[in-house]
């Protein structure tokens, strides 16, 4: 919850002394509500006041992380309930559940099917996150086998789920390093569970079968200083999870309700009938705000199009709708490649990217900055001209990535074509077609070196 | 810290629009809450889902498109028949590609006669788009309107550059209109403001026009909540219509659907399930099976 300096100014020592650089107590505080000066930066302010600030000026909903390194999986700190408000800051994990009642041969070719679901999409790498090691069987070392081969085959972060405490921490110390959530911490075996969280420093995945419960859960995990929890507010169909997912956010952003402000998990894997349904459910409670979703989906057809779906929904509308200028190689284009031209107007460029990959034959598009607006306008504006397309090649050097010298432009600008006649005169200009969807048609039968 | 459950009340609702006429007649919008919200609001009409089919047989649609529909694709109306009486559907969208000025550039009569031959053998709610070219569409939803006059079909797109010509038909013959500005909030409030100085207010759905998963999606998204927003928080009177978004056909042209049938139902199915999540109020849907997948999510 955002503090005002005038509510600080209430817990400094009013001295004006100067000594953290500010002329006065006040001026030190306003800095301070907008986050130009460190609260240490006072040399004489009270602890206690000190402690009380700080776990007022902390962030709404607490970053939590699971796993370790480059893989680990970093929730939390969102500030906004609609992305066109600011912008949703860390895409939730997806993790795929795998049960200790499966077949051992099918664990391991599960496993190795998860590593596999790792795509490339406009130069972003798309990938699952974390493992959801689930122990149904209710035994101990049928649970710690799948762990132990979980543990040597990835590098994934782990949930553990287990109904047993007792089996539930002993197997969360034989991965320890890996930093896992344990799964579920209750009413009932918070008490238990809080030493061993401390002891092993991770993260709990608390579950409620209210959001009663759960405040109660958080409460004394974080009284008793555990502070890295994911809230499970068992949610049983996707409709109670829109409920519980928004009232869990609204309650930490709009309300500073501290006991709720914590990332949170979904379970779309229990929530559905079938794998298309599962697929919706995931998608659905991913924009709803899932800090964690689990899923018990592997193939390609039903994750990679969730993927896609969190990178969309997470990207930031901030930004204008705009790629980079630079020139891009769709598939790996040769010296006998084709060369096309477009603005950065960002929807323009995944269709024309996505029509040139469909064609099957690599290509070097140029992008050339138009700020973001399209072929037409550019073209009036002077950002799409003959003489801008003309400086571009240069500049990127497209004459030394070709031996032939033939430009596609864009079937709509037809008049560009006489500027770019004139201005290039040892390229052959081609009036491509005015519609994306005709390019694969278009490369197949109209290019030729 | 007592916990209260943080819900919100709006003192607004978005417009209720109906859609046909008879006792099949749909009514869409009528919400005084955001999307699913049933815990702290009313959304008294579930989303509209309509199921698209062509005047002309379809070019470059993906096979797993065509399957549903083989037998039937050179007649609209048996088209039409078997997405209502095989898979469901309760409003169709009939998209009138042969009077495409740059194809087979079919009169304006001819199309209305087609639309006609349909309404009177299922008489259910109908959307009817033109192209989305101003002049051509001007003329063939005019002639559209008054072959159906006081049917209440749902006319689109009016864009900016024939609104004034197509309302006016619509509003002469009974009917609704999609009221189409792309991407971007502000235009889709002009449109209305222009609209509505002759044109009532229930009777028109806005378009903010929609891009497909992977190719633009989140921009619609966002488009579609903050209409929404200005409707229902901002009391904007006029923001609060209901939301269209046509799914079908952009998400059906990519890649990703093209090269694989399943992936391709996810993808039309996904990609309206967000729009809807968003706060469509009816959507266009290609595929039997992307409808029937929404459906069963919603219901």
């Amino acid at each position: 919850m955002a503090l005002k300096g005038a509510e600080i100014m209430k817990m400094l020592p009013k001295t004006n002394c100067k000594e953290c650089g500010c002329a006065t107590c006040f001026a030190f505080a306003m800095k301070l509500a907008t986050g130009g000066v460190k609260l240490d930066d006072c040399p004489y302010i009270d602890p206690e006041a000190k402690a009380a600030l700080e776990a007022a000026m902390a962030p709404p909903i607490k970053l939590v992380t699971v796993g370790v390194g480059q893989n680990a999986l970093v929730i939390g700190e969102e500030e906004v309930m609609f992305r066109h408000e600011k912008t949703f800051f860390h895409e939730p994990g997806i993790a795929v559940l795998i049960s200790d009642k499966e077949n051992e041969p099918d664990i391991v070719e599960k496993i190795a099917r998860i590593k596999d679901l790792r795509f490339e999409r406009i130069g972003n790498v798309l990938k699952v996150n974390l493992l959801a090691l689930s122990n149904d069987s209710g035994d101990r070392d049928t649970f710690g086998a799948l762990v132990k081969k979980a543990y040597e085959a990835t590098d994934f972060p782990f949930i553990l789920i287990s109904e047993d405490t007792d089996i539930l921490f002993s197997t969360a110390a034989m991965c320890a390093d890996r930093r896992p959530l344990v799964y579920p911490i209750t009413s009932e075996n918070v008490s238990a569970a809080i030493p061993k969280l401390k002891e092993l420093g991770m993260p709990a995945g608390v579950k409620g079968d209210s959001l009663d419960e759960v405040i109660s859960v958080t409460s004394q995990l974080k009284e008793a200083g555990v502070e890295e929890s994911v809230i499970d507010p068992g949610s049983k169909d996707m409709l109670e999870g829109i409920r519980d997912q928004t009232l869990i956010r609204r309650a930490a952003l709009k309300k500073g309700f501290r006991p709720l402000g914590y990332p949170t998990m979904a379970f779309p894997c229990f929530m559905c009938k079938d794998n298309y349904e599962e697929a919706l459910a995931t998608s659905v409670l991913m924009t709803k705000y899932a800090g964690i979703v689990v899923t018990s989906l592997t193939e390609k057809d039903f994750i990679f199009p969730l993927l896609v779906h969190r990178f969309n929904i997470y990207s930031d509308p901030r930004r204008p709708m705009t790629v980079e200028e630079k020139v891009y190689e769709v598939g790996q284009p040769d010296e006998n490649s084709p060369v096309l031209i477009s603005t950065n107007y960002a929807l323009d460029f995944f269709i024309v990217a996505g029509a040139i990959e469909d064609s099957d034959i690599p290509a070097f598009l140029c992008i050339k900055d138009t700020g973001g607006i399209g072929v037409l306008a550019a073209w009036t504006s002077g950002k799409f001209t003959g003489e801008a397309i003309a400086e571009f090649l240069k500049k990127y050097d497209v004459e030394n990535k070709v031996k032939h010298r033939k430009l596609i432009i864009p079937g709509v600008a037809k008049k560009l074509k006489d500027e770019l006649e004139e201005e290039l005169p040892s390229w052959e200009i081609l009036l491509g077609p005015s519609e994306a969807s005709d390019i694969p048609k278009f490369l197949s039968e109209e290019w030729r070196v | 810290m007592t916990y209260e459950p943080p819900l919100e009340k709006h003192s607004v609702n978005i417009r209720e629009v109906v859609l046909g006429e008879g006792e099949k007649a749909k009514k869409i919008g009528g919400e005084n809450t955001f999307p699913f919200h049933f815990f702290e609001g009313a959304l008294p009409n579930p989303p509209g889902l309509a199921l698209e089919f062509l005047d002309m047989q379809p070019e470059n649609w993906t096979r797993r498109t065509l399957e549903p529909f083989q037998d039937v694709l050179s007649d609209p109306l048996e088209w039409a028949r078997k997405g209502v009486e095989e898979y469901g559907a309760e409003i169709l969208c009939l998209r009138l590609l042969s009077t495409d000025p740059m194809g087979r550039d079919a009169a304006p009569e001819e199309a209305a006669k087609t639309v006609r031959n349909v309404l009177d053998s299922l008489n259910i709610p109908l959307i009817v788009l033109g192209t989305g070219t101003e002049d051509k569409d001007s003329k063939v939803l005019i002639e559209v309107a008054r072959a159906c006059s006081g049917k209440n079909l749902l006319l689109g797109p009016v864009l900016k550059g024939n609104y004034q010509e197509i309302a006016k038909a619509a509003l002469e013959h009974g009917h609704a209109i999609v009221a189409q500005a792309s991407m971007d909030a502000n235009l889709t409030k002009e449109l209305n403001i222009a609209l509505c100085k002759f044109f009532p207010p229930e009777k028109i759905v806005v378009d903010p026009t929609s891009s497909a998963l992977g190719y633009g999606m989140e921009y619609t998204f966002s488009i579609i909540e903050s209409i929404k927003q200005f409707g229902l928080v901002d009391k904007d009177n006029m923001m609060r219509m209901p939301v269209f978004s046509d799914v079908a056909g952009e998400c059906w042209r990519t890649k990703e659907a093209r090269e694989s049938g399943e992936q391709g139902i996810l993808w039309e199915a996904i990609t309206g399930m967000t729009f809807l999540l968003a706060g469509a109020d009816l959507l266009v849907l290609r595929h039997p099976e992307a409808l029937r997948l929404i459906r069963n999510m919603i219901s």
